[in-house]
């Protein structure tokens, strides 16, 4: 069987926001990147339902610039086959899902397999439209994966609980805990990454749809009140008369 | 050319989010000059439809086909598309949660539409651009997005949008069928398993929220939480680390890569407030922290904070609370 697994490169979870001086852009000065924390499962889960099928292949696949891969031969030691880079700025959504329906079309792969969302943008968008492309199910966002042939049996996060589903190959699906442990890379897995192929390939497709003008900080807060603790009860009343909140 | 809004439902009442996302369709439509329609999915009455009059929708558009009582991407997609090319949308609203992200991504790519999610205001149209506002690095930030095209999808985040009550007005609420067949509901769920949830009150819908980090010491302590948030009717919520030492269920995991909350009130207790923590849940209105460490970093994104032992802050709260009546 064969997986694609999409891993987008995002800001270190613990990376302090920041943007170019026209607010355009995010800074990357000093920043650490890595495997958007939600891909990590998708990759994951690929590997695990490989090695349990005694065969098949994982690809891995992202849209970016040349600076992105340190992080696709970080995926690469984690256990994926190979790679292909879609040598582009992740302009948007479409743009990118366009990239991979392209990519997942002409290489035939059976399971489609990303991250529910981007932690830097946050879309939640291009599982959709990537089924959508294809004209495939998307499951959006899974929670558990298992596959038995072609069918897979899926749980997706509903408000307040989960469904179960079930779809048969090809499709799409977003990921999420507790699907697996995310695996991290082990020293022969750093050696044997080195030599694994990476492709390089330009973009196709239609323009974008969208378009930041500008991003910025969330307003400050004006700072904590403290209430003792030997009078806790006080602040039950502030909740009331003050913040109007209870 | 009416604004087109997905409204959600569930056990024959419309959520919350989407009386929210009602509002917000029908100021849009307000602001492009003409009327609000919606098409409802999930379990629905006719009454509580014809209701959405008050959050200002003109009319409901409803297919009583009972495999739409749960979500199925396929089907879901179908029917709203339908109801687009009916309406003639140009601009189609829907809530930023689970159903609306998956079935939003879908419609974008059917209806050739640009879409913008995690939408926090309303948008501005002016000469010929239209942006709106909406959360990025996981509610770290903001970003103005003009959106491009005739027709444009905006899925707007809980909690971010005043439902409005105009008492009194009702909507048309007419039955609508796009003609389905078997093969829409080719990912119907075969099962769907419902959490238990405390005091009734679902966290992603909640707008009151108590949440318990590891300074709650272990789970057979969180009686002191279920106790607050029944008292003030809010849902309950922990930190990342408490679910994965499975001393609660991951639905209640709060953060970057957990559930993200936008309450009005958000009360920590016993959480430290790692920047993952509080990527969770930044844009609540006010947060309330109770932590014994006076150097937590949560205090400095606080409104309101308790310097003290949780064990003996939270049942005086519970108290006061029902001293309140």
């Amino acid at each position: 069987m064969k997986f694609l697994v999409c891993i987008s490169n995002v800001p270190d979870t613990t990376t302090k926001i920041a943007f170019t001086p026209d607010n355009k852009e995010f800074n990357k000065a000093g920043v650490q990147f890595v495997i958007n924390p939600w891909d990590e499962y998708a990759l994951t889960r690929a590997i695990e339902l490989k090695e349990a099928q005694g065969g098949g292949t994982v690809t891995v696949l992202n849209v970016g610039e040349a600076d992105t891969e340190p992080n696709i031969r970080k995926a690469l030691a984690i256990g994926a086959d190979d790679a292909i880079r879609v040598n582009a700025y992740p302009k948007d959504a479409f743009f990118v899902a366009q990239q991979i329906a392209s990519i997942a079309k002409d290489g035939g792969y059976d399971v489609i397999l990303m991250g529910k969302e981007s932690i830097d943008y946050n879309g939640f968008q291009v599982h959709g439209m990537v089924g959508e492309l294809l004209g495939i199910p998307t499951v959006a966002p899974a929670m558990k994966l298992d596959m038995s042939g072609n069918t897979a049996t899926l749980e997706r996060e509903i408000e307040g609980g989960k469904e179960i589903v079930e779809v048969n190959t090809p499709f799409v699906a977003s990921c999420q805990q507790p699907m697996c442990e995310p695996r991290i890379p082990n020293m022969r897995g750093i050696m044997t990454a080195r030599t694994k192929p990476l492709k390089v390939v330009e973009p196709v497709g239609d323009a974008p749809r969208t378009e930041v003008a500008t991003y910025a900080l969330p307003p400050k807060k004006e700072g904590v009140k403290l209430i003792p603790a030997e009078n806790a009860g006080e602040l039950i009343k502030l909740l009331r008369n003050e913040a109007k909140v209870i | 050319m009416s604004v087109l809004v997905v409204v959600e439902c569930d056990g024959g009442e419309v959520k919350k989010s989407s009386l929210e996302v009602a509002s917000y369709g029908s100021q849009v439509a307000q602001l492009l000059g003409t009327t609000a329609t919606a098409v409802a999915v999930g379990e629905a009455t006719e009454a509580n439809l014809a209701q959405l009059g008050e959050q200002g929708i003109t009319k409901v558009l409803y297919d009583a086909e009972p495999r739409l009582k749960d979500f199925v991407n396929g089907a879901y997609t179908k029917l709203i598309a339908a109801a687009a090319q009916q309406e003639d949308s140009k601009v189609i609203v829907l809530a930023n949660s689970n159903i609306g992200a998956a079935v939003g991504s879908r419609l974008s790519v059917r209806l050739q539409a640009s879409l913008a999610t995690n939408v926090v205001e309303l948008p501005k149209n002016d000469g010929g651009q239209f942006t709106v506002k909406r959360g990025a690095f996981s509610g770290k930030a903001l970003a103005d997005v003009v959106l491009s095209g005739e027709r444009k999808i905006l899925a707007v985040k809980k909690n971010s949008i005043e439902a409005l009550h105009e008492a009194g007005k009702t909507a048309q609420v007419e039955s609508f069928s796009a003609q389905l067949t078997d093969a829409d509901f080719a990912d119907a769920p075969k099962q769907v398993i419902m959490q238990e949830q405390t005091g009734g009150v679902l966290l992603p819908e909640a707008d009151k929220v108590v949440s318990g980090g590891r300074g709650m010491k272990g789970p057979e302590n969180w009686n002191l939480i279920e106790d607050l948030a029944k008292a003030l009717g809010a849902a309950t919520a922990c930190s990342k680390p408490v679910s994965d030492v499975d001393w609660r269920p991951h639905h209640e995991h709060v953060g970057q890569t957990g559930i993200t909350v936008s309450p009005n009130l958000y009360i920590a207790c016993g959480i430290s407030g790692a920047i993952q923590h509080l990527a969770g849940v930044n844009s609540s209105k006010v947060i309330v922290v109770i932590n014994k460490d006076p150097e937590a970093p949560f205090f400095k994104a606080a409104d309101y904070g308790i310097v003290g032992d949780v064990f003996d802050v939270l049942p005086k709260l519970t108290q006061a609370v029902k001293e309140l009546g």
